[in-house]
């Protein structure tokens, strides 16, 4: 028998107020502004936008506010919102090397053209609390130092000119690239269908999986070549004029990892690269994404795959937290039919271990029933 | 959309790619201080939008490899006409429909002699200056982060 059950329509509208309230908190302190996130909490704004692949901070805001700070919820919402506007096109692709690079930074080369740029970043603070963000202490405007309108040459160019490392990935003149927003994902994926996946997967899984090929799972000898962020050019083909136009710039991060050596009885050894490209200022995000983009380039060049990492299908099935949390989150929803089903059968069982057990002990007995 | 650019030399579009980039870029206030500026206000008939949409951002494998999907950013438009039959386009990043109109209806005027110096002087050159004096500190404020290697000499001699 099914039993169909209805209700808690008033329990939900009432749960969803005082969400309303909770989120709102204490009304004698002023509500935060979409500006103020925009601005003081840039870089959770940065993490919904890589995470929900929609690039815009003031909506990206509004969903961390109205999420209560909760990010993948908030992702979810960004990610919602976007299933909701037509699509107009697709931008040319982004040039990472004219980029106006705000922090620029080499592990593999001291000198180089551009220099060493730290920008605004967390590394050489000493991660201890500062008592003086307690209260709202006049900050100083930052240094600013004189400087030729040099171009920032991209490091993995320089080794390319001396043939020590291979070329960007490059396909045949037909491939189009795949998008996961528009065709099913199917397995084994080519490479650029993966970085879209991988530039929108969840921070902290792609952290792991990097993690866990340093630490031997799939090991690659990563240098970090280049990190480099700042704000590039969008520019898209208008029908109308016949030509791209610009449509502003947003800042993303790129990072060129370098790893050790393939080589073939053709081709002298070479270093290889993954790389990494995310929305916003995210360098933890982008070198993890290079991490596991050189890892799951495993059979491309010839190596075992003998960890999680470099399993294409594993990592990129369970990269996406959107997808991961509506899955784990919907065990909570009413199961109460499965569940009786479950309570049925293992009353069943039960009974009929006694059963069995009782029919040993006296078998006339049940002869007898 | 290329015999357009077979008949037009790239010389003839870089103004108008300028201007249309420049426009892109105009904030909200630029272009209301434009508008009120206006002798005269056009008489504008929207042909499509201001509508909101997506724009799928492409990368490239390894920075300048093959394309690839990078994700979507909201991209707004719009196309009016001026009573003299020039259409203005105009698109821009970000969800403002206010702005995008008003980019349209300069872009117009730009392509007519007659407002095409109002326009340079009261908004494209404005909006030049004012993005070369943020890159600028930008960049001046990123240089100051630059890393100065010395070298430490030890010992005698």
């Amino acid at each position: 028998m099914y039993v169909a059950v209805k209700g808690g329509e008033a329990a939900i509208n009432n749960a969803h107020r005082l969400l309303a309230d909770r989120r709102r908190g204490d009304r004698s302190l002023p509500s935060v502004t979409i500006e103020q996130i925009v601005e003081q909490l840039g870089l959770a704004v940065d993490r919904v936008m890589a995470e929900a692949s929609l690039y815009d901070r003031a909506l990206a805001a509004l969903a961390v506010r109205q999420a209560r700070g909760d990010m993948i919820e908030a992702i979810f919402l960004l990610r919602a919102y976007r299933t909701t506007l037509p699509r107009f096109g697709s931008s040319v692709p982004v040039d990472t090397a004219a980029m106006k690079v705000e922090r620029r930074v080499s592990a593999t080369y001291k000198d180089l053209p551009g220099g060493q740029l730290l920008g605004p970043t967390f590394d050489y603070t000493h991660r201890l609390l500062d008592p003086s963000l307690l209260t709202d202490e006049p900050v100083d405007e930052p240094e600013r130092r004189d400087t030729p309108q040099e171009h920032i040459m991209r490091v993995s160019d320089i080794l390319a000119h001396e043939g020590l490392i291979e070329a960007d990935g490059e396909f045949s003149e037909d491939h189009q690239a795949g998008d996961l927003t528009r065709e099913p994902m199917e397995f084994p994926m080519s490479r650029d269908l993966r970085l879209q996946a991988l530039a929108r997967g969840d921070e902290g899984f792609l952290l792991a999986l990097g993690y866990s090929t340093q630490r031997g799972y799939g090991r690659n000898h990563p240098f970090v070549g280049e990190v480099r962020i700042g704000e590039v050019e969008v520019e898209l083909e208008v029908p109308e004029l016949g030509f791209a136009v610009s449509l502003g710039r947003i800042r993303v991060t790129e990072c060129q990892m370098v790893n050790q050596f393939k080589g073939s009885s053709k081709a002298p050894p070479q270093f290889t690269r993954g790389y990494g490209l995310v929305f916003g200022q995210s360098e933890r995000k982008a070198m993890s994404m290079s991490l596991v983009d050189r890892a799951l380039r495993a059979e491309e060049l010839g190596e075992d795959i003998t960890a999680p990492a470099q399993d294409e299908e594993f990592v990129i099935s369970h990269s996406d937290n959107v997808q991961a949390t509506g899955f784990v989150e919907h065990l909570k929803l009413p199961h109460y039919v499965d569940f009786q089903a479950e309570l049925a059968l293992v009353r069943r069982m039960r009974s009929d271990i006694e059963t069995a057990r009782n029919g040993v002990k006296g078998g006339l007995q049940e002869a007898a029933e | 959309m290329d015999p357009a650019k077979q008949i037009a030399p790239n010389a003839e579009l870089a103004p108008r790619r300028r201007a249309a980039g420049l426009l892109a870029r105009a904030t909200a206030n630029e272009l209301r201080a434009a508008w009120d500026g206006l002798p005269e206000k056009p008489e504008v008939k929207p042909v499509r939008g201001p509508e909101t949409g997506l724009v799928m951002v492409r990368g490239r494998i390894g920075g300048g490899g093959a394309p690839f999907n990078l994700g979507e950013a909201t991209v707004t438009r719009a196309t009016v006409l001026l009573a003299s039959g020039t259409a203005g386009h105009a698109q821009a990043l970000g969800t403002s429909k206010d702005n995008v109109r008003l980019a349209a209806i300069f872009d117009a005027l730009w392509q007519e002699a007659a407002t095409r110096d109002f326009v340079e002087t009261t908004l494209l050159g404005p909006i030049e200056a004012r993005i070369a004096a943020e890159d600028r500190q930008k960049a001046e404020e990123t240089a100051a982060t630059r890393v100065d290697f010395f070298t430490m000499v030890r010992g005698e001699d």
